[in-house]
């Protein structure tokens, strides 16, 4: 370990703001008013209006936080983290819980990307959902979505972040399931629902033992206290926020839905299930580094389950011929980077938060690419059914390139500094790590250009009756500046201005001692991309893609479709068992606990139908029952007394 | 002001409300919709007067004292020491709040429900004011006898509701339920009879004021004191229900009109957990620590075991009974880890409860009428046909299943924050009944709310503005509360600081505090340094 562990992770000790600084409450209420009145008043009655005022709340939204971006930026390295109390939100005894918020340089940092990527995607669903008679309703979805997600980068400790976590939760189930009339939708969002409340579990019983242990959930609190805790206590602590991690950012073993939400229209995977909810993981832990740097088995459950992640996504991205689900098997495997990086520590937690805004614009980018591309050919999602679709809608192909080349890790392109500093640090922690990371940079690359191939070159596959055209301005505004920002997100790294900045709050790592020099990483890595990149196009571009899906693969490509068999072992190991246990538990209910109370009562019940028929259903016969029940009770009071 | 005597005025307004509904001109059967609405109307003005004057007494209340307030004591029964005597602590004045605000809303959204009933319409609403007044009562009862009697006379009129207003199997669901209440009475009748024996043989004499009865009791014979609990223990957990004396409820929630299982769900069963808090702990403490590993592990099952019936179940008043003994356990979990946060929790999720239930209970009620059945596979696409029912539904869903941000919440948290501390392994058992929740309504939601429009769906009219504005007091509580619960966890605060310093209970403190890190962190950084 190179990591040095005399630096404890820096205290959350925040100081009071002014001006912009002291309305950073309005930047999660905009949004939280739009929904409200969107969604109070009702889809038909705002649907004149309600995609602009969904949009323009978000876009305030955005503006105030790059003021206050700024005037962060402007203070003291040592006076960048802004806290404001809004009010007590509840207590019993000794437990107080707040809600308040904290505006620091990695908090800032979320503000920017949720609000300016969100309002890039409000302003693409104007356009994208433009036919839908639910539209109000959709943006009042979406505003309500982009609140809780503020709610919880914006928080002071975790019940905060817990209320937007599941806030997201709730805006991700409404979304998946919009076009409620399908039964794919409808069992999908609750699949995302019921899998993300078991990584809740997690995070329930991780504050109720952080107030057993510390007495308090903010993030002042226990950042100061946590050293005093017991080794057990910090190790468990870390794996309960880790499983909560899981089930919101799609990682190993609580993955299985993200796939399956991608039932949800376009911009939601895009904004939800790829740039902003599902890393919220990720935020997560590099919040909780006051704890996570004081247990080595923590970070090292983190790292094994962003390594197997990345892996699992990538592969099951190669064998995916729906666009939005190869896509969703890469953003698993990018959150796995995050995860990774996240899990090495102070090393790790910039990069991952590099990463995350880098993977924000470029799979946002892609996603609403992919949106377009459906908008062309009629919502088919299936890739064997395109091909040569560069000339059709040039400007989805040439932003989506951006993308593409973002996230293969194309020498220059955002993509490929993030990534390749999390790989560098991988090889700087184990071996075995880097070799994960950098395997997965080569699969990447193949499943990538598996992608472009299939979607935008070759020849045409297209169904009859397809007449592709390129999407309306309103649409194709948003991946032009998306395309941008893939191509230039780097300058974040620029003179290491990332780490500086997220150095408050992460605190600062000494440079890794690596084998070889750094340049030789960079060059590795750029070699696996190109290797990836060639197979594809031996394999894709250098034969003809059929029409439907061959049947005759191998076991790899087999399990790669059916998502590593996630599915089946959640089948397996929980659901068949879990129904035969509610099953056996109903029949148990009815024969035996109800049985033996109809038993013994059935005697009493024949009495009083004997009872009936003579009086039947005379008022009277229930007012002399109970006088006799009275009399009892008197009776029995006078026997004591008398006795 | 404070020597009116508000708690009677509380029980008697309802009652009198009865007895004037009764009076008016009788409509009945089928031409009932087309009689005059009278009775109806009347009841609801009663019972909105009746929640004015409730408004009115929790401004008299004072959240900074402990004990009882708004006391009224007048001698009843001078032989066996039993005394008229009314009065509210935090406790009590939640459970009175709940019980006058659910009323009008049950009253407005069952404006149609007594027309075909076995009596007449007015029949049905008075005897939902004589229940509101009786429950009043029995919340704010302060006398074991006085208690024990009101507690008894509540059985009458939901007796009347369910067998008269109810569905196809009415009276098979009243005589059990009736059955098992009276059972559970006479239990708690045997520990009162009890109670007089102890209190005859004292110095003051006979008595069954409970500030008297307090004493006495802490004197008493260690064994006399448990069994008199096991009496009301075993009433009370009939009454909540918890596993493995539940099954009453289902059967009774499927018969019941909606208005009704909200009345007996929201408000009858809290008197089971009420009564814990109030006879058990206060008037057992000893036993109750005693007890309480039995207790909290029965408290656990019920979460789980309710969880898991719930979403094996077909009809959906079924359903919802069944998550009622899940969160009836999470209650019951809270007052026996003997801690603040159990404590203010379980006080608090009385309340939501009975918000969130009642939610649930009235629009599927809505629902079910216009579909004329109560069985989840009869259902499906309803979203479609009337999305407004849908929504009320599904934010009535989530507060059941404690989403952050609804009212419910808190007090689960609450409560799992209380089992935690208590013992940790009670939490993890019982955080399992999160995911549960999630199932049972998300199912629920699924089935009925969405997919394509069933056959037999396609009638389905949305909600009216009768029911909506029956609705939307609800809403508004359970939202607002989700956010801002310190108004209600003021009242309560002080009433469980009270019954914690009964039973002698005081919360642990945190592990670690600021002077362990300062003292054991002092070394290490003047080493880094």
């Amino acid at each position: 370990m190179n990591i040095s562990l005399s630096e404890a992770a820096p205290v959350v000790s925040p100081t009071s703001g002014d001006g912009v600084l002291s309305l950073l409450w309005l930047i999660p209420a905009l949004p939280a008013l739009g929904a409200l009145v969107i969604l109070v008043l009702g889809n038909r009655r705002t649907s004149p209006w309600a995609h602009w005022l969904g949009t323009a709340t978000v876009a305030l939204s955005f503006l105030i936080g790059l003021v206050a971006f700024f005037q962060l930026l402007g203070r003291d390295e040592s006076d960048r983290s802004v806290g404001q109390h809004l009010w007590t939100w509840f207590e019993a005894g000794s437990f107080t819980v707040d809600l308040g918020i904290l505006y620091d340089p990695l908090s800032s940092l979320f503000v920017l990307l949720i609000t300016g990527v969100g309002s890039l995607i409000h302003l693409y669903s104007v356009g994208y959902m433009a036919h839908d008679a639910a539209r109000a309703r959709f943006f009042g979805y979406l505003n309500l979505f982009v609140a809780a997600m503020l709610v919880l980068v914006l928080s002071d400790g975790y019940l905060g972040v817990f209320l937007g976590w599941e806030g997201v939760g709730l805006a991700s189930y409404l979304l998946i399931g919009f076009w409620h009339h399908k039964p794919t939708a409808a069992t999908a969002a609750k699949k995302a629902f019921v899998v993300n409340r078991v990584g809740d579990m997690g995070m329930v019983l991780a504050t109720t033992l952080m107030f057993a242990t510390f007495g308090t959930v903010s993030f002042e609190g226990v950042s100061e206290l946590a050293s005093g805790a017991s080794q057990t206590t910090l190790n468990i602590l870390a794996l309960l926020l880790l499983l909560a991690a899981c089930g919101k950012s799609a990682q190993v073993p609580l993955q299985s839905w993200l796939l399956d939400a991608m039932e949800g229209p376009t911009p939601v995977s895009a904004l939800i299930h790829a740039a902003t909810m599902v890393t919220a993981g990720v935020y997560l832990v590099v919040r909780s580094n006051f704890i996570y740097e004081l247990t080595e088995v923590g970070r090292t459950a983190v790292v094994i389950v962003g390594a197997v992640t990345l892996l699992a996504g990538a592969i099951i991205g190669c064998a995916k011929d729906d666009i939005k689900k190869a896509l969703a098997g890469s953003t698993m495997s990018q959150i796995g980077y995050m995860m990774l990086a996240a899990g090495l520590g102070v090393a790790g937690y910039a990069f991952a938060i590099f990463h995350l805004l880098t993977h924000g614009f470029f799979k946002a980018n892609m996603f609403l690419g992919a949106g377009s591309v459906m908008h062309a050919m009629d919502d088919d999602v299936n890739m064997r059914h395109y091909g040569a679709l560069q000339k059709a809608v040039p400007v989805t192909f040439l932003t989506f390139a951006m993308g593409y080349l973002a996230i293969i890790g194309f020498p220059g392109f955002s993509g490929f500094w993030s990534k390749d500093k999390i790989i560098e640090t991988a090889f700087g922690e184990s071996l075995w790590i880097g070799l994960a990371a950098l395997a997965g940079a080569g699969i990447t690359a193949f499943y990538m250009t598996r992608l472009m191939i299939m979607t935008f070159l070759g020849r045409k596959r297209w169904e009859p009756g397809v007449h592709p055209h390129e999407s309306p301005k309103v649409m194709t505004i948003p991946l032009i500046v998306l395309a941008a920002l893939s191509v230039l997100g780097g300058v974040l790294l620029l003179g290491d201005w990332i780490v500086d900045w997220l150095t408050p709050v992460v605190g600062h790592a000494e440079h890794h001692e690596l084998p070889l020099p750094v340049i030789a990483y960079t060059l590795i890595v750029v070699a696996v991309v190109a290797v990836g990149v060639a197979v594809a196009w031996l394999l894709v571009a250098k034969r003809d893609i059929p029409r439907e899906a061959p049947q005759k693969v191998s076991f790899v490509t087999r399990a790669a479709r059916a998502d590593l068999y996630g599915d089946a072992a959640n089948e397996a190991l929980l659901m068949r068992p879990g129904n035969n246990l509610v099953e056996g538990l109903v029949t148990f209910d009815d024969d035996y606990v109800d049985g033996v109370v109809d038993g013994t009562g059935s005697a009493a019940i024949g009495m009083s139908g004997t009872f009936r028929r003579i009086q039947t259903g005379y008022v009277r016969s229930y007012a002399l029952s109970v006088f006799a029940g009275a009399l009892l009770v008197v009776l029995a009071l006078l026997a004591v007394n008398l006795g | 002001m404070n020597d009116f005597p508000w708690l009677t005025t509380l029980v008697v307004l309802p009652l009198l409300g009865a007895v004037a509904v009764m009076a008016l001109p009788r409509t009945k059967g089928e031409r009932a919709a087309t009689q005059s609405d009278l009775p109806q109307q009347v009841a609801l003005g009663v019972s909105l007067l009746t929640f004015g004057v409730a408004v009115v007494t929790a401004f008299q209340f004072d959240t900074d004292a402990s004990g009882f307030q708004l006391e009224e004591t007048h001698n009843w029964i001078e032989a066996f020491g039993a005394h008229y005597a009314l009065g509210v602590d935090g406790l009590g004045l939640v459970l009175v709040l709940l019980t006058v605000i659910l009323t009008p809303v049950v009253i407005l959204a069952s404006w149609r429900d007594g027309d075909r009933g076995r009596w007449s319409v007015n029949s049905f609403f008075a005897w939902m004011l004589a229940l509101e007044g009786l429950a009043i009562g029995t919340f704010a009862a302060t006398d074991v006898f006085l208690f024990y009697v009101l507690f008894e006379a509540t059985l009458i009129p939901i007796y009347f509701l369910i067998g008269g207003f109810g569905g196809a199997r009415r009276s098979y669901a009243a005589i059990k339920f009736l059955i098992f209440s009276l059972l559970g009475g006479l239990v708690m009748l045997a520990s009162v009879v009890g109670l007089y024996a102890e209190s005859a043989g004292s110095d003051g004499g006979p008595t069954y004021l409970l500030e008297e009865l307090a004493p006495i009791m802490a004197a008493a014979d260690t064994d006399v004191a448990r069994w008199l609990f096991v009496g009301f223990f075993i009433a009370f957990a009939m009454k909540a229900p918890m596993f493995p004396v539940h099954t009453w409820l289902p059967d009774a929630a499927d018969e019941a009109t909606p208005g009704t299982s909200v009345l007996l769900v929201s408000v009858l069963d809290k008197i089971g957990t009420f009564g814990m808090i109030r006879f058990c702990l206060g008037l057992f403490p000893e036993a109750s620590e005693w007890a309480t590993p039995v207790v909290l592990v029965l408290a656990v099952i019920s979460i789980l075991y309710g969880g898991l019936v719930a979403i094996g179940q077909r009809s959906i008043p079924r359903l919802i009974a069944y998550t009622s003994v899940s969160h009836f356990g999470f209650i019951v979990l809270g007052i026996f880890v003997m801690n603040s946060q159990g404590h203010v929790g379980a006080t608090l999720y009385m309340f939501n409860h009975g918000l969130s239930t009642g939610v649930l209970f009235l629009v599927t009620g809505f629902l079910i009428a216009r579909r004329g059945s109560r069985m989840i596979p009869d259902f499906g696409g309803v979203q479609t046909v009337a999305p407004v029912l849908a929504g009320i539904f599904l934010v009535g869903g989530l507060s059941s299943l404690s989403l952050p941000g609804l009212s419910p919440f808190v007090s689960e948290f609450l409560v799992m924050t209380g089992a935690f501390v208590h013992n940790w392994w009670y939490a993890v058992f019982a955080v399992f009944g999160i995911v549960l929740a999630a199932l049972y309504i998300l199912l629920m939601y699924q089935r009925t709310m969405t997919g394509p429009v069933r056959p037999g769906v396609e009638g389905v009219r949305d909600l009216g503005v009768r029911e909506v504005a029956a609705m939307a007091p609800l809403l508004v509580l359970i939202i607002g509360l989700g956010f801002f619960p310190k108004p209600l966890l003021d009242v309560i605060e002080p009433s469980v600081e009270t019954t914690l310093t009964t039973v002698g209970a005081e919360d642990p403190a945190p592990d670690v505090t600021e002077a362990d890190v300062h003292a054991g962190g002092s070394d290490e950084e003047a080493h880094a340094e």
